[in-house]
């Protein structure tokens, strides 16, 4: 247990490396001049070799390579190019937006989306089992952002307009100084997010559901003269947990690393956020950062799913 | 009172194709304390019987009646029936790997029957189910409550769900082809506690299976089931000694084990007949070597003095082994040179465990064979001797770990990537499971043709006549060149297997297992190819089986492999005379061959009356 843990922390570093390395070439060979983003189009070119030395950027590759990877190991991604500001505390300060988005997501998609996929399962062919369907084909096809928009529009703008506010138009409250103002902010990104990837869950849950009540264990628990509550919960949904916290590490780790659209749409300055206009304005470092940082959530939740796996299957024990 | 009496049960299931009439009209009685077995081949409807009157198939739509205890079974709510399963009726299902939940410890799913349905402590149920697992022997029961499925074998997964089902003592245990998962050896050994269950629970066993020879040494009473009809009923002795339907008469007489080895094997022709139509006489007529004008019509149950009961229109005549001229196979001359020389192979696998860990597992422990040049040798042994393996490493599919394997005068392991190419053209193999080894998105005619085009030696109009004179040589229709594999039934397909691996004409071929998947009547017919294509084209094969009938029948010489050796090699016949290994005469005393008929002497007929809800 402890080999393979260590085995997989060795794997994470690499691949971890590996990303930094390919994302640092990328930028290096990239077009653009980062000094003029520093200093300014109409910047002399005196000032911006100064701008070159002070940043390190006249160095050779490697080198400025592995000045960022030992900073980055102590925890210092450099600095903005745009405010100055470090990377490391522009990132931080954004995280507790983009988890609080994600996690609520999680809670409300998979309440949303698992029973669905368990109603459709027991009841294949008939119009519950249609009508989870239906959830699901509306759910895979829309696009976020029209949902989002569609969202603020009826449960935003028209009560606006009717003179009263039902939910705010976005914004973030930090949870620990008011948690109600907080999930009163989040609940329309939650529900957004949750309605575009539930779909996605009751369709894993009933395919895995359907398959697994057609199992031999299934009829065995039936002929124990189980009730079939016992049998759809006990048995069968037991057995269909392990491809759900599969797709679900992938899910949240994905999306740990910035919910761009929901972000963009009601205004939450998240992670996702701060990489748009970390692209818009070309500054390296913070794009840098916040792919590592995507990086590390995949890598972690990626062994916290395998060591669930152990837990949850007995036969990888 | 009998424990169980069904009459006039007709099951039918609505599907997409069709309705499925997956039982007609059957009548019969259990006797408490008996043990009653219903036989038949796949599709005869034995399983969906039970499971049907068990509540297990909701869709299915059942008339008749079935009462157990004096209550009717099909009458009942759902409730009421969920009261009665695990309690007063345990059943065993066939594969004990997947009939057991993955992710919970035996324990747990024991007690989950104990806590079902009696209100009783943790404890209390713990030390119940410990006592039963101890009962139908686990040692150490109190600690492997538990371990998890997976962490048993076969056979002790399979005691395990006998204990499940019987942790209640319930009177009655449908156990449908409680053995069939299993290797000759342990099948023993589970009806050997399955009887003695019987006995000292007073538990009455109803018992499915296919194995007509293992039913003939432990069933009191039979059912004989063919495509939903019951055929033949009545005590095992009269059934199997003087058989009255003809189909009953041509399943015993087409177990391999019956025929001499120079004696071609009684097949039944054709196939069982779809569920889906609507039969208007007898529904066997069409396979039936007795059939006359009257078989159109709907036959009489005819009862005879010795309590056996048939649907037939007629006694049928006693019949003999295959009238069919005996093929003569010769086997070679002593002394003539091996085709294939092993020496000292040895095949070790490493495979990992979970989080990583990885163990060595020795699969082949050191095996000298020679296989010369004409014969057919035999390899037996039971799942995980390494047979499978051997038979792979000699067609060059798996390189061995150690050892040397000559072919023809050639070593093996030292070839080049084209010399490996001309060595798989001189070998073939037909392999086990004729479902899974036809690519289903391929036509026949490309299946059968696609060595020759691999290896360049046909095209165009050359290759689809040759493919076709290969359809023919095998039996099947050479009209049938554009199907896919799925039009076809599985001794058909086998034979598509065949005849793909003849295509190139191989020095040697191996049957892996060709006809274990297959019923008995048709693993008759695909037998019989097999014996006469070897005159024929007077093969060289290795023979691959766990059955060691159809080895007997097939084979001029036999190695007995157990756990990656060959512990034994002998001429077939001396095998069977003179087993020397104590491993050769555990297998020889666990393989049961059905008796060989006998015509009825005085067999007195005292009714025959119309079936019931007959058109």
């Amino acid at each position: 247990m402890i080999v393979f843990i260590a085995k997989r922390l060795t794997f994470g570093l690499f691949v971890l490396i590996t990303l930094s390395l390919f994302v640092f070439f990328l930028f290096f060979v990239a077009p653009g001049d980062p000094a003029r983003v520093v200093a300014g189009d109409k910047a002399p070119e005196a000032q911006l070799q100064q701008v070159r030395e002070n940043l390190g950027l006249d160095r050779p590759m490697p080198e400025q390579y592995l000045r960022f990877v030992t900073r980055a190991a102590q925890g210092d991604l450099g600095f903005s190019y745009r405010n100055r500001q470090p990377v490391t505390d522009l990132i931080v300060r954004r995280i507790p937006v983009t988890v609080s988005l994600v996690f609520g997501g999680v809670l409300f998609w998979l309440s949303l989306g698992v029973p669905i996929g368990i109603i459709s399962a027991r009841n294949p062919g008939t119009w519950k089992d249609r009508l989870g369907q239906v959830f699901i084909l509306l759910g895979l096809s829309f696009p976020t952002f029209v949902l989002g928009m569609l969202a603020l529009y009826t449960l935003y703008f028209l009560p606006r307009t009717a003179g009263f506010t039902l939910f705010p138009p976005g914004g973030y409250a930090p949870l620990l100084d008011n948690p109600l103002k907080w999930a009163w902010h989040l609940a329309l990104p939650w529900a957004t997010l949750a309605l575009v990837v539930a779909a996605i869950y009751a369709r894993l849950t009933r395919g895995q559901l359907l398959q697994v009540l057609g199992e031999d264990y299934i009829r065995t628990a039936r002929a124990k003269g189980l009730t079939e509550r016992r049998v759809v919960y006990r048995h069968g949904m037991r057995a269909t947990l392990t491809p759900l916290v599969t797709q679900l590490g992938a899910d949240i780790a994905v999306l740990l690393g910035g919910v761009i659209v929901i972000e963009q749409v009601y205004g939450l300055q998240g992670v996702g956020a701060l990489a748009v206009q970390a692209v818009q304005n070309q500054d390296r470092p913070i794009i840098i950062g916040v792919v590592m940082l995507g990086g590390l959530f995949i890598v972690t939740t990626n062994l916290i799913v395998d060591l669930l796996y152990a837990a949850l299957d007995p036969r990888v024990r | 009172m009998p424990l169980i009496e069904a009459r006039n049960i007709t099951i039918r299931i609505p599907t997409e194709d069709g309705v499925v009439h997956a039982a007609r009209d059957l009548s019969f009685t259990v006797e408490a304390g008996s043990l009653f077995g219903i036989a038949g081949e796949s599709g005869s409807g034995k399983s969906v019987l039970i499971q049907a009157i068990m509540g297990l198939l909701p869709q299915a739509e059942i008339e008749g009646e079935c009462l157990f205890q004096g209550q009717d079974l099909l009458a009942m709510t759902q409730q009421e029936l969920r009261a009665l399963r695990g309690r007063h009726i345990g059943m065993v299902f066939q594969d004990p790997l997947s009939s057991l939940h993955p992710y919970y410890s035996i324990g747990r799913q024991i007690t989950e029957v104990i806590h079902t349905h009696e209100s009783v402590s943790k404890d209390e149920a713990r030390r119940r189910a410990a006592d039963m697992l101890e009962k139908v022997g686990i040692e150490d029961a109190v600690a492997r409550l538990n371990d998890f499925p997976h962490q048993f074998s076969g056979g002790m997964r399979q005691r395990v769900m006998i204990a499940m089902a019987l942790v209640l003592q319930p009177p009655l245990i449908f156990a449908d082809e409680p053995t069939t998962a299993l290797d000759v050896t342990v099948q023993a050994q589970i009806m050997d506690l399955l009887k003695r269950m019987s006995d000292e629970l007073g538990v009455t066993i109803v018992m499915i299976t296919h194995d007509l020879g293992l039913l003939s040494s432990v069933a009191d009473r039979v059912m004989i089931l063919y495509a939903g009809h019951r055929l033949e009923f009545g005590p095992a002795a009269s059934v199997f000694g003087t058989p009255a339907h003809p189909y009953t008469q041509g399943l015993l007489l087409s177990s391999p084990g019956i025929s001499g080895p120079d004696e071609a094997l009684v097949s039944i022709p054709g196939r069982p007949p779809s569920l889906l139509a609507t039969p208007r006489g007898c529904i066997f007529a069409p396979r039936c070597g007795q059939v006359q004008e009257i078989c159109k019509t709907p036959p009489p149950i005819r009862r005879y003095a010795d309590g056996a009961e048939a649907l037939c229109h007629f006694e049928p005549e006693a019949r003999g082994p295959n009238d069919d001229v005996a093929i003569a196979h010769t086997a070679p001359a002593p002394g003539t040179a091996p085709l294939v020389s092993i020496r000292n192979l040895h095949m070790t696998y490493r495979i990992a465990t979970g989080f990583g860990r990885k163990r060595d597992l020795d699969v082949i422990k050191g095996i000298d064979l020679d296989v010369i040049r004409g014969e057919t040798l035999g390899l037996v042994g039971e799942s995980g001797c390494g047979k499978s393996t051997l038979a792979r490493i000699v067609a060059g599919l798996t390189p061995a770990t150690g050892g040397q394997v000559n072919f023809d005068g050639t070593e093996v392991s030292d070839l080049t990537g084209r010399e490996w190419r001309d060595l798989r053209k001189r070998v073939q193999i037909v392999f086990q499971d004729p479902y899974g080894s036809l690519n289903p998105r391929r036509r026949v005619g490309s299946i059968i043709g696609a060595p020759l085009k691999i290896h360049g030696l046909a095209q165009g109009a050359a290759l689809k006549d040759e493919v076709r004179r290969l359809m023919g040589l095998v039996g099947l229709n050479p009209e049938h060149y554009n199907r896919f594999p799925n039009e076809f039934s599985g001794g058909q397909r086998q034979r598509i297997g065949i005849a793909r691996a003849l295509a190139l004409k191989p020095d040697l071929m191996i049957f892996d297992e060709p006809v274990s998947a297959l019923d008995v009547s048709i693993q008759a017919q695909i037998l019989n190819l097999i014996k006469e294509l070897q005159a024929e084209l007077n093969l060289t094969s290795l023979f691959i089986s766990h059955d060691l009938t159809v080895v007997r029948h097939m084979c001029d010489r036999i190695a007995v492999m157990n756990m990656g050796r060959i512990i034994e090699l002998e001429e077939a016949d001396a095998i069977f005379a003179n087993p020397r290994e104590e491993y050769t005469r555990t297998l020889l005393a666990a393989s049961h061959v059905p008796p060989r008929p006998v015509e009825p002497d005085h067999r007195q007929l005292i009714a025959s009356e119309p079936q019931q809800g007959a058109m």
